[in-house]
């Protein structure tokens, strides 16, 4: 796959005059983005066939804040050493990353039109080998956490101040290995290191709390030594605050609460949207929710 | 019949330890990652010397195998160093998707594999391993056999640039490599000659294959001995010349049966050039309480087991 050169102009150029807007702008151009990364999402969805659109647009206010007003990354030179690192440990959400990567010209938009097409580097799960700007595969639930630890690990051996941050599922915490990992950063103080739980309380079958209940969900973190923060995952400015917030040594928690199916009315919070493919009727009425 | 072995034995987790820790004082990338097993994955003194590149995370493999990938992406070269049956039991999904298939060049230490736990019993022991990583693609799988290919293996894994399983012993083993035989990677090593039989070992078996072979010869039967090192990928073109040039194949590890060394060698043989064939290993059972040694004798893992095999293949039954 080839970097978008276009697409990383106006990636540019949209970093620039973020940095330069006062908060309304930002919001508007943050939430823009996002909503166009959700048309292109489920159009990609129902092309394929295939997708995970709940959850894609559960975490696509996260993503779009991520890599477009907070990450040091350069699509142009994907594996810079010093970048930024992004794993996305929700992987069944990668149409989500995928439209966000193509949004900073990590790769053409056109691409899209591959994705879950045999040999496509668009995987149904982020394949790192294949796609520019994937740090490593996911998929089976648990794996980003541990991962990113060793990734924070590193930016410390290197006395890089270069960040890392960890986008989970809610019900993804219910796998032992992020509590493993949890514990490993607290021990470390890993302030390098920031979690966003995409908190919006509904696993593939069920509601988290009623299939296996993470509440009370701060404290959890909080006694794993971990800084939580609370905040509203689909305000874009809330999140970049959080992601801004001095540190304090300790890794950052922050529990995103969010909608699965956000953006899209009949979706919202809507168990049977985890991995429902819209057709293309319902494409064009999400379409015309999400266009303002 | 008894053959004894006459010769000093080692633990190669000593040469293991010792190459590590001499190539980490020139080469800054390399970090060791451990479950808590400093002191069985023999890492006091690396720990000693170079305190902050060795991440200790505690009981959690699964957490261990992570970390291993993030730091492998980021640059360093870790030994990710754990008691083999937790390293690729407990974490084989890591192993697999972290590891293998993010081409995330980790060098995977199973320390203490097969039943060199002995008595600690069939949890302890890792004789699935082989089995269960040969399944996993990209991932190249290394076995050696004594102390100085220890040494080199660990040399190479610490630039392969891919995901490395090295199977680290513990228990005791004589020196088999000549002088001036160095391990390579991918290809078996002829430690003996002959024409009526091979016999392909790997790690803790080679030496108890090339003690069947001096005494088959005694009986009038020739037995080629491969040390295979490396079990993925094999080394196609000795398996093949085996089964051309001579009239029967042994293949003998401290494993399972179902996956390992002798399956491997049976795929090649079954398909490209069908001769006799006898697997030596563990066939699916777990073991009985004993030493590593009562063990070992205990499936037939011994030279007089595999010389059984030779002569069987040999057609001299009563040898």
């Amino acid at each position: 796959m080839k970097t978008d050169p276009g697409a990383v102009d106006s990636w540019h150029r949209f970093r620039s005059e973020f940095a330069a807007a006062g908060p309304d702008r930002r919001a508007t151009m943050l939430s823009d983005r996002a909503d166009r990364s959700r048309r292109l999402d489920l159009r990609m969805v129902n092309r394929a066939g295939l997708g995970h659109v709940g959850g894609d647009m559960s975490v696509l206010d996260i993503l779009t804040t991520l890599y477009f007003a907070v990450l040091r990354v350069d699509p142009q030179d994907p594996r810079w050493p010093d970048r930024d690192r992004l794993v996305l440990s929700k992987g069944h959400t990668a149409g989500a990353l995928y439209v966000t990567l193509a949004g900073a010209g990590f790769f053409a938009e056109s691409e899209l039109d591959t994705f879950a097409q045999p040999h496509s580097a668009l995987n149904g799960h982020p394949n790192r080998a294949a796609v520019a700007g994937v740090e490593t595969n996911t998929g089976p639930l648990g794996h980003g956490l541990p991962v990113a630890v060793g990734m924070a690990v590193a930016a410390k051996l290197d006395g890089s101040p270069r960040r890392v941050f960890v986008v989970t599922g809610d019900g993804e915490l219910q796998e032992g290995s992020n509590w493993e990992a949890a514990m490993t950063a607290g021990h470390r103080n890993l302030d390098n290191l920031t979690v966003v739980v995409d908190r919006n309380r509904l696993q593939q079958g069920a509601r988290t709390e009623d299939t296996v209940g993470l509440d009370p969900l701060d404290a959890k973190w909080a006694a794993f030594g971990w800084r939580v923060v609370e905040v509203a995952g689909h305000d874009h400015l809330a999140l970049l605050a959080a992601f801004d917030a001095p540190r304090d040594g300790r890794p950052t928690c922050i529990i995103a609460d969010t909608i699965k199916g956000k953006g899209v009315s009949f979706m919202e919070d809507r168990v049977e949207w985890h991995h429902k493919v819209p057709t293309a009727e319902q494409v064009a009425a999400a379409t015309e929710e999400l266009t303002r | 019949m008894t053959i004894a072995p006459a010769a000093p034995t080692f633990d190669c987790r000593v040469a293991f330890a010792e190459e590590l820790t001499a190539l980490a004082r020139t080469d800054e990338r390399i970090v060791a990652v451990c479950n808590d097993s400093v002191g069985s994955s023999n890492l006091v003194g690396f720990a000693a010397e170079f305190p902050d590149r060795l991440i200790n995370v505690g009981i959690a493999e699964q957490n261990m195998v992570g970390v291993g990938a993030g730091l492998a992406t980021s640059g360093y070269v870790p030994f990710v160093c754990a008691a083999a049956p937790f390293l690729t039991g407990r974490a084989l999904e890591q192993i697999k998707a972290d590891v293998a298939y993010s081409q995330a060049p980790v060098v995977l230490c199973g320390m203490s594999p097969g039943m060199a736990y002995g008595e600690l019993g069939a949890t302890h022991h890792s004789i699935e391993d082989l089995s269960w990583l040969r399944a996993v693609a990209d991932l190249d799988i290394v076995v050696p056999a004594d102390p100085e290919q220890t040494r080199q293996a660990v040399r190479w894994a610490a630039g392969a640039g891919r995901g490395v399983y090295l199977r680290v012993g513990r228990f005791k083993v004589p020196s088999v490599t000549p002088p001036g035989v160095a391990f390579e990677f991918g290809r078996a090593a002829r430690l003996a000659d002959g024409d009526d039989v091979t016999v392909i070992a790997a790690g803790s078996m080679v030496s108890r294959a090339l003690d069947a072979a001096g005494a088959a010869a005694a009986a009038g039967v020739s037995v080629r001995v491969l040390d295979m090192s490396t079990i993925a990928p094999l080394d196609l073109d000795a398996v093949r010349r085996a089964a051309r040039e001579t009239r029967g194949v042994v293949t003998v590890e401290e494993a399972t049966t179902t996956g390992g060394l002798g399956a491997a060698v049976a795929g090649v043989i079954a398909q490209e050039h069908p001769v006799p064939m006898r697997i030596l290993g563990i066939d699916r059972r777990f073991a009985p309480t004993g030493d590593t040694a009562f063990l070992l004798e205990h499936f037939g893992l011994t030279a007089e087991g595999i010389l059984d095999a030779v002569l069987g293949l040999a057609g001299r039954d009563d040898g």
